[in-house]
């Protein structure tokens, strides 16, 4: 079932920058103060961060939430261009203007079944959001990256009752190979357990994902990007295109998802 | 201290607002988005994003690119319908105190005087902004706007199926936009509304392949305020009527250029994206300009261009 961002909770506003690390080569972790309680954020939702003002860049820059404190919330960021670079040289005390929180996030796993979540690169942010609120359960957290430079140092977060693996491209630390081919081996080792899926990362390992889920009948959902210039269902530029059984031919990226069901998408056209 | 409020009251021809700021097609949706950002009964008018007879899913993605101090877009025109927005979207809007201009845009010239007979009498519309910068089917997805004839044709066929004022929304993908206004003006429009989008176009080295699903897109934000600028220069010089500029807004300063070189009033775009407050942000600092500029009507300011 696809439904619609709840807007009564979206506020844009100054939010203080209460720190900005780099966490390794390319990746930092942004900790953003807002006078509104960040507790009624849910993983799986973004905010538009405008990295400065003026009118290069002119468009806001959409990151999910990657933890909720009580007074702040943190982003896990890479830099990849223009937005992001500006972001990195951004110093404690200063402010970004942010609106949000935005879109639909995971909807939580039933009791019964045991929570998989695979990330590929930066896409592992949104599921450190979703694994802490799991913190009670059992779970499997696989994640992909390039190589092991690349790998996000997040151990001390690691739950006693979370299971963590790492896959690289290139063989550099952990599993040799995709995230995907670590979510096959699982998946083959634990025929008839009752799992539910959670995947959030560059769109071949979503379709990879999506696709084994479909063809396992494991519940999976998806966590999508797409380029955004409003970020809450206003320009109609993050459309997807919708698998053929849903009533419109496309989803919005920031209203109905970020997070799909995975059998809500067209993965051909993707 | 004390400080007179400034009239912002602007008349254009038949339609009045309570201030010069609009907010532009497609970039405010229905207007009820906006609700949690903006105090919508603070804005002249709200245009809605671009209604069709029917409902229309718009182009492949991607539809969007960030350009320099701009951005591209190739939405086509995606909206809900004529139908869906009376039944979903219009009882809520006519709660609001503002004024509600309903843009319309059609596959043929037929389409425009249908949906303009089916607005017709509708409450809570209160004027109806004529895009023409969209594909003619008939002739080969040429735009309605690019030809004078046509676009008058246009025009004529709107105002005669409507009790509304009508709006002529230009599009500035011509060589002379006054060729365009001068028709238009004289096919019965009430008011002229420029710019549309320019049409452009961003590549990927990478893959050597257009960053837009569509190819083209149109091209929006601060990066054409001064092409924006010229043409609303242009067709003051040559109609009468009264004109609504736009293109690259983002503040009251912007839209004081617009004011100053003769539009009555201003529509705010892609400024509704980047700064979701940006179009009251620009009502409060006219009001300030004013009263610091010592101006007691808006008015004064339109085509003071010395
Ligand atoms: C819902 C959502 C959640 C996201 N969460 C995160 C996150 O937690 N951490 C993180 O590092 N990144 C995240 N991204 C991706 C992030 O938005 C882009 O990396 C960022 O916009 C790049 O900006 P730039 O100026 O550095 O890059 P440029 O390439 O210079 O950007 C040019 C334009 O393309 C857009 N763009 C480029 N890459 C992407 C992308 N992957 N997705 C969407 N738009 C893009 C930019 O917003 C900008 O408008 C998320 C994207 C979405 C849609
Ligand atoms: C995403 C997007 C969608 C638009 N949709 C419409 C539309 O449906 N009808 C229309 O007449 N103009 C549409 N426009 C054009 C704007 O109303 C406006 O004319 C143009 O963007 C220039 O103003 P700006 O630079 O302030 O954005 C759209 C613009 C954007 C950016
Ligand atoms: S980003 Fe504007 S509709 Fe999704």
């Amino acid at each position: 079932m696809i439904k619609k961002g709840d807007d009564k909770a979206m506020i844009d506003g100054d939010a203080e920058i209460l720190f900005n690390h780099q966490v390794n080569h390319d990746t930092w972790l942004l900790g953003l103060k807002r006078s509104e309680p960040a507790v009624t954020m849910k993983p799986g939702q973004f905010v538009m961060i405008r990295v400065r003002s003026g009118m290069d860049p002119l468009l806001r820059r959409p990151f999910s939430v990657c933890a909720v404190e009580k007074d702040h919330f943190k982003v896990l960021y890479r830099r990849v261009g223009k937005g992001t670079e500006i972001m990195t040289q951004a110093k404690p005390g200063e402010n970004f203007q942010v609106l949000g929180p935005l879109g639909e996030g995971f909807v939580l796993p039933e009791e019964e079944r045991l929570p998989v979540l695979v990330g590929g690169g930066i896409g592992v942010a949104p599921l450190f959001f979703l694994a802490r609120l799991l913190y009670r359960r059992n779970l499997e957290f696989m994640m992909g990256f390039r190589s092991a430079g690349d790998i996000i140092p997040f151990d001390e977060l690691r739950l006693p009752n979370h299971r963590w693996s790492v896959s690289t491209d290139d063989g550099t630390a952990g599993h040799a190979g995709f995230v995907t081919d670590l979510l096959l081996l699982y998946l083959d080792k634990n025929r008839g357990l009752p799992l539910s899926l959670f995947a959030c990362g560059p769109r071949p390992m979503l379709k990879k994902t999506a696709e084994t889920a479909i063809t396992y009948g494991i519940p999976c959902q998806v966590s999508l990007e797409s380029a955004m210039a409003c970020g809450f269902g206003v320009c109609q530029g993050c459309a997807v295109k919708t698998a053929p059984q849903e009533s419109s031919a496309y989803h919005y990226v920031c209203r109905n998802g970020p997070v799909f069901p995975a059998e809500a998408i067209d993965w051909e056209a993707l | 201290m004390f400080f007179p409020t400034p009239d912002l009251t602007t008349l254009l021809g038949p339609l009045e607002l309570k201030n010069p700021v609009i907010t532009a097609s497609g970039t405010f949706g229905y207007g009820l988005e906006y609700e949690p950002l903006v105090n919508l009964k603070a804005l002249g008018a709200i245009v809605v994003k671009g209604l069709s007879l029917k409902p229309i899913s718009g182009n492949p993605p991607p539809r969007i690119v960030e350009t320099a101090c701009g951005m591209l877009n190739a939405i086509g025109l995606a909206n809900i319908g004529l139908e869906a927005f009376l039944k979903d979207k219009l009882p809520r809007l006519r709660e609001i105190d503002t004024r509600v201009i309903a843009n319309i845009y059609g596959h043929h010239i037929e389409e425009y005087g249908e949906l303009a007979k089916a607005l017709k009498g509708v409450e809570g519309v209160h004027a109806l902004e004529v895009n023409v910068s969209c594909p003619n089917v008939e002739r080969g997805g040429m735009a309605f706007g690019i030809d004078p004839v046509i676009a008058a044709r246009v025009t004529e066929t709107v105002v005669r199926n409507t009790d509304k004022p009508v709006i002529v929304k230009l599009s500035p993908n011509v060589t002379d936009i006054t060729l365009v206004a001068k028709a238009v003006e004289g096919a019965g429009a009430d008011i002229i509304s420029l710019i549309n989008t320019i049409t452009g176009m961003a590549v990927d080295i990478e893959s050597r392949t257009p960053k837009l699903g569509n190819i083209f897109g149109g091209l929006s934000g601060p990066a054409i305020k001064p092409v924006a600028l010229r043409m609303v220069y242009q067709v003051a010089r040559a109609v009468k009527i009264p004109l609504i500029g736009m293109g690259g807004i983002m503040d009251y300063r912007d839209a004081l250029e617009f004011l100053i070189v003769g539009a009555q009033a201003v529509e705010i775009g892609t400024a509704n994206f980047v700064k979701p407050g940006a179009s009251q942000s620009v009502v409060e600092g006219l009001s300030k300009y004013c009263v610091d500029h010592g101006v007691k009507r808006i008015g004064e300011i339109v085509g003071s261009l010395k």
